[in-house]
């Protein structure tokens, strides 16, 4: 990995989401609407607390898989990728600056959302607030990761789009936010357990209602940081060189 | 002796099912703008392809600048550039070519140079998207210029130009020859053949000719380019048809 090439593709990356204000409009306001809109409809009741800072690593994980898959489905289809790759620029270069370019984003967001969460709903968070954006970043990697690597098996934007009710809704059913995941049948408690959103969130819950959780959030971000890692592996294999 | 930029020696590609190159033999030397022509279909990309090392499915032997295509150490020294624009739409003309520049260590200054080869000096605060298509490909084409590659690969780079515009560029690719850069340049036009230092000749995946203009004319007894290019595909074709595609004919069935 080459740090000039790395951060110089985070830049380009970044200015071109810059460009399209409107993409990043919706980036940094819809969670917030979201989030005034439970605090709104749960006045009076707990559900708020609880599933509010849950909501914080929702937010980052789908709309940094949309917005990846969509960028990098159009570095394959107008042949930038192509051209990137008979330069010196390495596949991890490629990899790394998507990574930056959108972990910089997530952090945008989730100070942000949070920033709106606590300031303005009047969310209750009993642990350090530093720790949902850690948790709320490595969620937004997450989504980054797992863009790039479907952005390899879609043809058209449209198809890339539809990967995200594919893959993130089945997580947000399972991750604990309806029903607690020890709750669950047995069989779906496993398969939550192999469904990466359910760390990031079990790590907020435990953000909001511990006053020392870094003892119990270490775990959580140990096997995201795994999901992320094994994500960008099987990403990386996937941008060929040679094409057919 | 003569130095050549690129050797492909039984050069040939399978793209899905079909056969797209058979035993592909050519040589392009150092210093000299080399077209690469024929109709639409032929091969033209796919072997520019193979000379970048960006295809898949390759056999045979394509050394360029002394090593095997596609070697980790030609990258900075091939420019490629796609029959379709490859920079990013959404960034300004500036923003593209200051990228690709720090891409291949290229100093800052090159892209003011580069945008004064190409014609597009006024364009530099400019989005890709709103510029015309013909400005977009010469975007295209500054962004392989910036590194001063000792070989560029041009995939019809003059396609939708007017005819100023075309000249302009076919002057720049003489200089860039006469500085030492090969240029390996592909057109389905045939008209643009004159221009060319050496020429070869590509039709249904085979090199029909490959050598100068006027030594191509002498051979055919043609008036031009179009006619010596027919006059050996009536040859290649007197000699026997082209031995048909086997996964054609299954398709087909
Ligand atoms: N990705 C691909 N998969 C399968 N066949 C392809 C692919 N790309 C091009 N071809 C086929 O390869 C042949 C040569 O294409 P190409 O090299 O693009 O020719 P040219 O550049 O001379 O127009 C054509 O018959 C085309 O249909
Ligand atoms: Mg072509």
């Amino acid at each position: 990995m080459n740090p000039t090439l790395t951060t110089a593709t985070a830049a380009r990356v970044l200015a071109q989401l810059r460009a399209d204000r409107r993409t990043l409009a919706l980036m940094l306001v819809v969670p917030c609407v979201l989030l005034g809109l439970l605090a709104w409809m749960s006045r009076d009741t707990p559900l708020f607390d609880r599933t509010g800072a849950q909501l914080l690593g929702l937010f980052p994980l789908v709309v940094m898989f949309v917005v990846t898959s969509v960028t990098t489905l159009g570095e394959r289809t107008s042949g930038t990728l192509e051209r990137l790759l008979s330069t010196p620029l390495r596949r991890t270069d490629f990899l790394g600056g998507y990574a930056l370019a959108f972990g910089a984003m997530a952090v945008l967001q989730a100070l942000v959302a949070t920033g709106f969460a606590v300031w303005v709903c009047g969310l209750e968070v009993r642990g350090p607030l530093g720790w949902l954006v850690v948790v709320a970043v490595a969620s937004g990697l997450l989504g980054t990761a797992l863009g790039l690597l479907a952005s390899a098996f879609a043809r058209t934007e449209f198809q890339a789009v539809q990967f995200m009710p594919a893959l993130v809704l089945p997580q947000l059913l399972l991750c604990g936010l309806f029903v607690p995941r020890e709750e669950m049948p047995r069989a779906l408690e496993l398969v939550s357990a192999v469904l990466p959103l359910s760390y990031a969130v079990d790590a907020l819950g435990s953000v909001a209602t511990t006053v020392e959780p870094a003892g119990e959030l270490g775990a959580d971000l140990a096997v995201l940081a795994v999901f992320v890692t094994g994500s960008l592996g099987l990403a990386s294999l996937t941008l060929r060189r040679r094409t057919p | 002796m003569m130095k050549y930029a690129v050797r492909a020696e039984g050069l040939s590609v399978r793209r899905g099912r079909r056969q797209v190159l058979r035993d592909v033999h050519l040589a392009v030397p150092v210093g000299q703008v080399v077209g690469l022509l024929g109709p639409s279909g032929g091969g033209k990309s796919t072997l520019m392809r193979s000379v970048v090392g960006v295809q898949a499915q390759v056999s045979g032997t394509v050394e360029v600048l002394g090593e095997p295509a596609g070697s980790p150490g030609l990258r900075h020294r091939v420019g490629y550039v796609t029959q379709s624009p490859s920079v990013y739409r959404d960034l300004t003309v500036g923003q593209n070519l200051r990228y690709f520049a720090t891409l291949v260590g290229a100093a800052g200054g090159r892209v003011d140079q580069v945008l004064e080869q190409v014609d597009l000096r006024g364009q530099v605060d400019q989005r890709v998207a709103d510029l015309s298509g013909g400005q977009a490909s010469r975007v295209s084409l500054a962004a392989a210029l910036v590194g001063r590659p000792d070989l560029l690969v041009l995939d019809e780079p003059t396609v939708g130009l007017d005819p100023v515009l075309r000249r302009s560029l076919w002057r720049l690719f003489a200089e860039l020859a006469a500085s030492g850069t090969t240029v390996l340049v592909s057109s389905h036009v045939m008209d643009e053949a004159a221009r060319c230092d050496r020429l070869v000749l590509l039709r249904e995946g085979r090199v029909l000719a490959d050598d100068t203009l006027p030594a191509l004319l002498a051979r055919t007894g043609a008036e031009d380019a179009e006619g010596a290019f027919l006059h050996l595909v009536d040859e290649a074709d007197a000699d026997g048809p082209v031995a048909p595609d086997p996964a054609y004919h299954r398709r087909r069935r």
